[in-house]
């Protein structure tokens, strides 16, 4: 099961990365969000990986880590809020420049290959 | 505690005098002498404790264990200079009050003036250095600050500017050196390191030290060749130039030199370093100054030649040479201030500093041209006068020097030539402006000036006339107390008398003063001659390497910094991937040693859509409302995940999140394309999943190894005092609201500010929206439907009533104000999709700002509320109650907390949502009316 969990957040981290390269806003935003996902899922499995143990004192006789638990979920609420920043920001750029590339500009054709 | 006082009163003074913006001249002059004099007293009061030997110390502890305490420390030295700041400074503020014309901010300079008096009543007292380098650097900032007073002159833009680019870098050299002292010593506080000179001297690292900090005291002091920031500083105000270049700025660094004349002193390398870099100073500076037209410029020069006057005598090996070096630092403060000043009542009244232009003024200004000739008079060293005694000092120690191995006599004649230079210009600054015919063209009518501007020059030339006359009853004490604290302990018998009787310095003496006159008289041919050489402009040479450096540096910024985001981002990844990557290259086995927990099927299923869900957001990245879509199956596989490895509180916080996040991105789609446009090409696709695989197999490798290895975790403890102390059982929660609940304010903060950010970003935005979908469709007309708007309006107050519940449970079950906030809010956000913002505005007016504030608020204050019982910042406090009818009962005031929490992460999520979602209406109405 290790194996799957890892990989399912390498997966998450290549997606991400793959997205926030690209060209335009609402991609970078997307790979961001896909990032936080694959970052909270890495802090989240610091406290290793276990099944029926909620930290809630009395329902078992083993507890899973509860301190990572409750960073990642500060995290997530924090990550939506930027999520948030970003995709106004992104609003705002449009409106202001006329176009949603993440450089400002949109690249003359010419240009387009080494940009 | 009174020695924290001296610098603190100073600094008050500061702020006082920069509220005294209303009040008449006078007072505000009052106000700023005030603080200063106060400070004075207190010295004084210190005084005797002092000359008997003692040394005062304060320390208060901020940083123990890095060795950053504040501490304060007044031996001889140290207090020899704090009456000269002191002292000098109140004459100095005493005279800006009558030379300030009434145009200038006089509180400002005030402000500024008692700002550097700190800095430099900093340096003098520290007891550690690296708290005397923040006062040092604050000299940098602070003269700068005084020297561009009137900012309105490109001359005193340029002048500070060039100022605080030589004195800020010998600061860096100089906190460098310090550095390397602490190290070396293993110590940063000064009492150990004057007492370490063995273990420096023996060590490795000393040549390097030395040159550091000599470098920072050169250039503080306008050594040769770091020399040319002075005379362009003095484009300053002449009461600050009075000030910096007396007493002061210039003087810090010659008090480096003697600070740390314990610890550095009395290698071969000391003494030719310090002794030369003196010597060419003395020489260089003396002829200079006899060539300058301006008054100014004069004693700018003259000041750099008493400089490297004073540097020369720290590096002659004799303990005398360091205390008459000493003493010619009171004897050039009080001629040099009252010099300035005189300077400055003649410029206050002809108009002009042009010697050329300024002749005959004896008969305009007898009673300060006598005091001018007097000051004059001790710069040359003319018996009777205090700086005749310690250039007759000097001289004698010249004598008894090997500094230049056999070519030693070499000194001794130089020192006579530069003395020679300097009683030629001091004759000319006597000569030329108060006799030599007529005034040629001045502005204005010269006179007296006001009766009490005489004043501060009328005491500093009678301290140069005792301290000539009776030197052994004035200077003798603080001499002795300070040139104990130099020399560390010992100090020779010396004996400052008149007369010695007929010898070689006497002689030397004579000499000096008949050449000097000599080459005043004969000064014409001394003009042809440098007329007729090359200028040399350091002014030019400076600026024209400044502007070599800033074009380089904007060439290397533009090379790097294109503006391109996406370039950005792969440099970053690139170098991600190699710093993450290489160790895991030297990591022996991947795989830890715990014990795996096998695959079942419900967990295979929930990866394989995840999987799917992320790299179909991939695959569709360009069509938006797909991508869109497929990212919330990650989202939702996500939170299942969270359910499944023992995390509730997670999963909801998720789940609720991902509601959210999704229905912002919906809206945002709205004013963004609907489409990405196909733009990199294959190669840039290629590249770009190359890196990206790469860091997915790096973090996916580093996540297996940490999660196949044993955990040692300090939970232990959250889980043990969670019922005990936090009395709740949602152990996730009591971490949240009171074992890390500083981390929470903080957090709900972030949440805050970024909501504040999104309101800010959003007003006055030009719309840029379609009226129509990408595909030409037009909106529907009928935009609330009617089943979901009857729906969400019945859902309402169940939802409210579920999050209130999720609210009250939290603690001791899943839930908690994160999640509670969360749903509420999108039980609103359901109205806000179902009705329109409109129609909530009709019903419902809110400012989600000062909701997030008062949240904010609750948090902070429940937080400080333990200090009212005398616990610390955010103690949790709870009871049992048995309440009739309820049952038993628990009450906490992290109870109170978790609502702060509540009440901001709904108004932050509520505000970010209806700004945004409020757009669209209007856009539609626009829309309408077109």
């Amino acid at each position: 099961m290790e194996l799957l969990y890892a990989s399912c957040v390498g997966l998450l981290v290549a997606c991400g990365v793959f997205l926030i390269l690209r060209s335009r806003t609402f991609p970078v935003v997307l790979g961001l969000t896909m990032l936080s996902y694959a970052v909270n899922l890495f802090l989240f499995s610091s406290g290793r990986l276990s099944l029926n143990q909620a930290a809630v004192l009395g329902y078992s006789t083993d507890y899973a880590d509860p301190l990572p638990q409750a960073l990642v979920l500060t995290a997530i609420v924090i990550g939506f809020a930027m999520t948030a920043f970003v995709v106004i920001l992104a609003i705002r750029g449009r409106a202001d420049l006329g176009n949603d590339h993440v450089n400002g500009q949109v690249p003359d054709k010419d240009k387009k290959g080494k940009a | 505690m009174t020695l924290l006082w001296i610098p603190l009163l100073s600094l008050f003074g500061s702020i006082i005098s920069s509220l005294t913006g209303k009040l008449t001249r006078n007072q505000s002059t009052g106000l700023t002498l005030l603080m200063p004099v106060i400070a004075l007293a207190m010295t004084v009061n210190l005084a005797p404790a002092v000359f008997a030997g003692e040394v005062i110390r304060y320390s208060a502890e901020w940083v123990p264990l890095l060795g950053l305490n504040l501490s304060f420390r007044l031996d001889g030295l140290a207090l020899l200079f704090v009456f000269m700041i002191l002292g000098i400074g109140i004459l100095v503020i005493f005279y800006t009050r009558y030379y300030l014309s009434s145009k200038d901010s006089m509180p400002k300079l005030f402000a500024y003036l008692m700002l550097f008096m700190t800095a430099m009543l900093g340096i003098v007292m520290s007891n550690n250095v690296l708290q005397l380098w923040l006062f040092w650097e604050l000299t940098s900032i602070s003269s700068f600050l005084l020297i561009s007073y009137w900012w309105h002159k490109s001359e005193a833009r340029k002048g500070a500017r060039m100022a605080l680019t030589i004195t800020g870098g010998g600061g860096l050299a100089l906190l460098a050196g310090l550095l390397l002292l602490g190290d070396i010593v293993g110590s940063y506080d000064l009492d150990t390191i004057l007492a370490s000179r063995e273990i420096i001297q023996a060590h490795a690292l000393y040549e390097i030290t030395l040159i550091l900090v000599l470098l920072g005291a050169f250039t503080k002091s306008a050594q040769f060749p770091f020399h040319f920031w002075l005379p362009h500083a003095m484009a300053a105000p002449t009461p600050v130039s009075a000030y910096l270049h007396s007493a002061t700025m210039v003087k810090a660094g010659i008090f480096l030199l003697a600070r740390f004349y314990p610890a550095l002193a009395g290698t071969e390398l000391w003494f030719i370093l310090v002794g030369l870099t003196g010597l060419a100073t003395l020489l260089f500076a003396a002829y200079v100054a006899l060539f300058k037209h301006d008054l100014k410029g004069l004693l700018a020069y003259s000041t750099i030649s008493h400089l490297g006057l004073i540097t020369l005598l720290f590096g002659l090996d004799t303990e005398l040479a360091t205390v008459a070096a000493i003493f010619h630092i009171i004897n050039h403060a009080t001629f040099k201030a009252s010099l300035f000043m005189a300077t400055g009542i003649i410029d206050h009244e002809t108009g002009t500093r042009d010697m050329r232009k300024l002749n005959g003024m004896w008969r305009f200004m007898p009673y300060t041209a006598t005091l001018a000739m007097v000051a004059a008079a001790a710069m040359a060293g003319v018996p009777l006068l205090n700086g005749f005694l310690s250039k007759e000092m000097f001289f004698a120690e010249t004598l008894h020097q090997q500094l230049l191995g056999s070519m030693s006599w070499l000194v001794p004649v130089l020192a006579t030539v530069a003395a020679a230079f300097s009683v030629a210009y001091s004759a000319r600054f006597i000569h030329d402006v108060f006799f030599n015919g007529e005034p040629v063209g001045l502005p204005k009518e010269p006179s007296e000036p006001p009766r009490y501007m005489r004043i501060p020059i009328e005491v500093l030339v009678a301290l140069c006339l005792v301290v000539g006359m009776f030197p052994h009853f004035v200077v003798d004490g603080i001499l002795q107390a300070a040139s104990t604290a130099v020399l560390g302990g010992y100090v020779p018998e010396f004996k400052i008398a008149i007369w010695h009787g007929f010898n070689l310095p006497l002689l030397m003496s004579a000499i000096a003063v008949c050449g000097g006159l000599l080459i005043y008289t004969q000064r014409k041919y001394l003009f042809q001659f440098q007329a007729s050489l090359p200028p040399l402009n350091a002014k030019k040479a400076f600026d024209g390497s400044v502007y070599v450096m800033i074009k380089w540096c904007q060439r290397k910024i533009s090379a790097i910094e294109n503006g391109s985001l996406q370039r950005y981002l792969m440099l970053m990844l690139v170098v991600v991937l190699i710093s993450a990557g290489w160790p895991l290259f030297e990591m022996s086995q991947l795989v830890g040693g715990k014990q795996p927990t096998p695959v079942d099927i419900h967990n295979g299923i929930g990866a394989a859509l995840l999987m799917i869900g992320a790299i179909g957001t991939v695959i569709w990245h360009r069509s938006r409302m797909v991508s869109l879509l497929m990212i919330s199956v990650v989202g939702l596989m996500v939170s299942v995940a969270f359910t499944r490895f023992s995390a509730p509180d997670l999963a909801l916080t998720q789940l609720t999140v991902e509601v959210v996040t999704i229905i912002l991105l919906m809206l945002a789609l709205f004013f963004l394309p609907q489409r990405s446009p196909k733009e990199s090409s294959s190669i840039r696709v290629l590249r770009d999943l190359g890196i990206a695989s790469a860091i997915g197999v790096v973090v996916g490798s580093i996540c297996y190894a940490l999660i196949t290895r044993p955990l040692e975790s300090i939970s232990d403890f959250f889980l043990a005092n969670a019922k005990t102390g936090g009395g709740g059982t949602n152990v996730v929660n009591v971490i949240l609201v009171d074992f890390r609940g500083f981390d929470t304010l903080g957090e709900i903060c972030v949440l805050g500010i970024a909501a504040l950010g999104i309101y800010k970003l959003l007003v006055n935005l030009p719309l840029f929206m379609p009226g129509s979908d990408s595909e030409g469709r037009p909106w529907a007309k009928e935009r609330y439907p009617l089943l979901l708007a009857s729906i969400s309006q019945s859902l309402l107050p169940l939802a409210l009533l579920v999050s209130f519940y999720i609210f009250l449970r939290g603690h001791n079950l899943p839930g908690g104000g994160f999640i509670a906030g969360l749903v509420t809010a999108i039980a609103f956000i359901l109205q806000y999709i179902a009705h329109g913002s409109n129609w909530i505005a009709e019903r419902l007016t809110i400012n989600y700002r000062k909701i997030i504030a008062s949240g904010i608020a609750i948090a902070l204050f429940t937080g400080v509320g333990s200090w009212a019982f005398g616990r610390p910042f955010m103690t949790t406090w709870f009871e049992y109650f048995d309440i009739p009818l309820i049952g038993e009962i628990e009450l906490a005031s992290a109870l109170v907390f978790d609502l702060g929490v509540y009440i901001t992460v709904v108004g932050a999520t509520l505000m970010i949502l209806a700004s945004l979602g409020k757009l669209t209406a209007s856009a539609h109405k626009d829309e309408v009316k077109v």
